[in-house]
């Protein structure tokens, strides 16, 4: 069924003197069940408005958003949010953090640690169970969140520039690992980056937005994921040509909003 | 032509020096304000206190009635530890200041911070609770200790209340900011696995707002032990609040002086006991 965006528009009405706001405007999205949706554009396009949305934080103004056949209205388990940070628990361990979502849904101790277990395995974080989770670097605090994300089974993964305070190294390991992640557990995911180059190695689909009013003003298919996931060494899929001159296109795209807007 | 642009000039004077940062050695982080061990500072300031103190007497510069030396003050610790203080045991006075002291604290922790999480989670808590706090807080409790004795008579109920009322205000406000130390993304996290506004409070801002309670509780009862000589004002026949009192009456300034180191002593260890538990409950606190 997925995610269906109908026709949404968000105003952030006036306030401190200075005129209302309109974040979003008429946004017709959907993100199929196994897709992988990148969202780029300038800062304040209305990327993580739009996200708040998907996940229940926000209401819309106008237009209706749809998963699986019900209407979203608040956050609700079937939606799984993975922040840029500070959203673990310092007074937990890494364990009890990756089981934090089952523990809010009642689940017992022992089965919410064997699920927990499995996505600490999965995330690669076996032997830090009982780590506590402000000794972890950032790349291993990320992943405990994603693997948190992903304990309660939702059908979409929301995430809001999540290696964005990486290193370059690391980010490039965090992405293929949610890649990997992603084939593995058929999730529908919806992804916010500044960098065009992730954007384009992760997506099957990316939305350029441009600000006031935040909109989509391009949508490309891209093939890059598949590739990687085929087999394909990540740089080498980075540096192919096709993938180059995508990336000059997009970027052409971005600078023109930011020169419009300067 | 290359420009060549001068360098800037060494910073000659000796104030410019001195006020400069100089790096710092491995293990401290540069430029964080006020760095740096100061135990031997302490021991040293400790020390040279109670130098002065003691050359002073020994010098007879001031008169016993006003400054008795160092060890009269500690043989008359042990000469009311073996004799008691106007026919009560020391220990008896000890006791019960610690006892009026401790269940003020403890009243005011039961009632306070449940009310100043209440009042940092609701507005209508806060709206109708925000203004007798914030009233009475800064009034002295000398200043309403009469109002006390009128309203509860000269008994027990108006010495530890006037100790609740002083530890009071500290903790329902520690515990009302404490409320604010979520960050929104733990908060958001929690409510999008489905959580009730009461699982968020009880998962996400109780435990985050730890480190402010337990910063607020120990001032708390630093403010205690201050309001304790006071309470004890009113018609007590013992503590040691009312041994310093009945003492100075009498003159009898060593009395007065360990009185007050006594007092001092236990509010430091106590104060040592909450940083302990602080590392132990907390040890998170600033890290993340
Ligand atoms: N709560 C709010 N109240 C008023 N205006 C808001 C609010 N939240 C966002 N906005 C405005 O809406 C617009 C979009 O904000 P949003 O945070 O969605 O941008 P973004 O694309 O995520 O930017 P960035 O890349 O910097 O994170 C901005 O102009 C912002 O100022
Ligand atoms: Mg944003």
């Amino acid at each position: 069924m997925g995610l269906i965006i109908d026709d949404v528009s968000v105003v952030f009405p006036a306030a401190d003197g200075r005129p209302p706001v309109s974040a979003l405007s008429k946004i017709n999205l959907t993100i199929d069940d196994d897709e992988f949706v990148v969202a780029l554009g300038a800062s304040g396009c209305g990327k993580s408005t739009l996200l708040n949305l998907i996940a229940g934080f926000l209401s819309p103004s106008t237009g209706t958003l749809n998963l699986g056949g019900h209407r979203v209205e608040g956050p609700g388990a079937d939606r799984a949010v993975v922040f840029q940070k500070h959203a673990l628990l310092p007074w937990l361990n890494v364990l009890d953090n990756v089981a934090f979502g089952l523990q809010i849904q009642g689940v017992n101790k022992a089965q919410r640690y064997e699920t927990a277990n499995k996505f600490v395995g999965l995330l690669g974080l076996d032997g830090f169970q009982k780590a506590p989770v402000y000794k972890l670097s950032g790349g291993m605090q990320q992943r405990v969140g994603i693997a948190r994300a992903l304990t309660c089974d939702p059908q979409i993964l929301l995430m809001d520039e999540p290696l964005g305070a990486l290193d370059a190294l690391t980010r490039e390991k965090a992405q293929e690992l949610i890649l990997r992640i992603w084939r593995d557990t058929h999730k529908s995911i919806f992804f916010i980056t500044h960098s065009v180059e992730e954007a384009l190695f992760m997506g099957t689909k990316l939305v350029v937005m441009s600000p006031r009013p935040g909109r989509i003003t391009h949508t490309f298919d891209l093939p890059f994921s598949r590739r990687y996931l085929d087999g394909m060494p990540a740089r080498q899929v980075k540096a192919s040509p096709e993938f180059i001159r995508l990336r000059e296109d997009v970027l052409k795209i971005i600078f023109a909003d930011e020169e419009a807007s300067a | 032509m290359t420009q060549v642009t001068p360098s800037p000039r060494p910073q000659a004077g000796l104030i410019a020096r001195l006020s400069r940062a100089r790096p710092t050695k491995p293990g401290e982080i540069y430029g964080v304000p006020g760095q740096g061990n100061t135990l031997w500072l302490s021991a040293f300031s400790i020390a040279l206190f109670f130098a002065v103190w003691w050359l002073v007497t020994a010098m007879g510069w001031v008169k016993p009635l006003f400054v008795p030396a160092p060890m009269t003050i500690v043989t008359k610790f042990f000469a009311v530890w073996n004799e008691g203080f106007t026919g009560t045991p020391f220990l008896s006075h000890l006791m019960i200041s610690t006892v009026r002291v401790f269940g003020a604290f403890l009243l005011a922790c039961v009632i306070g911070l449940p009310l100043g999480l209440a009042m940092g989670m609701s507005p209508v808590m806060r709206g109708l609770f925000d203004p007798p706090i914030e009233f009475y807080r800064p009034i002295p409790p000398l200043a309403y200790l009469p109002l006390m004795i009128i309203w509860f008579g000269i008994g027990e109920t108006s010495k530890v209340l006037l100790i609740f009322l002083s530890v009071f205000a500290p903790i329902v406000l520690g515990a009302r900011s404490g409320v604010k130390s979520a960050a929104i993304e733990q908060i958001h996290a929690a409510y999008s696995f489905g959580a009730t506004r009461w699982q968020v409070l009880r998962f996400v801002i109780m435990p985050s707002a730890m480190p402010e309670i337990l910063t607020a509780m120990r001032v708390g009862i630093g403010f205690g032990w201050t309001t304790l000589v006071a309470a004890e004002m009113v018609a007590a026949t013992k503590g040691l609040g009312y041994m310093v009192l009945s003492a100075s009456q009498f003159l009898q300034t060593p009395v007065v002086i360990m009185g007050i180191f006594v007092i001092a002593i236990i509010a430091f260890a106590f104060d040592l006991l909450m940083r302990f538990v602080e590392r132990r409950v907390v040890p998170w606190k600033g890290r993340m």
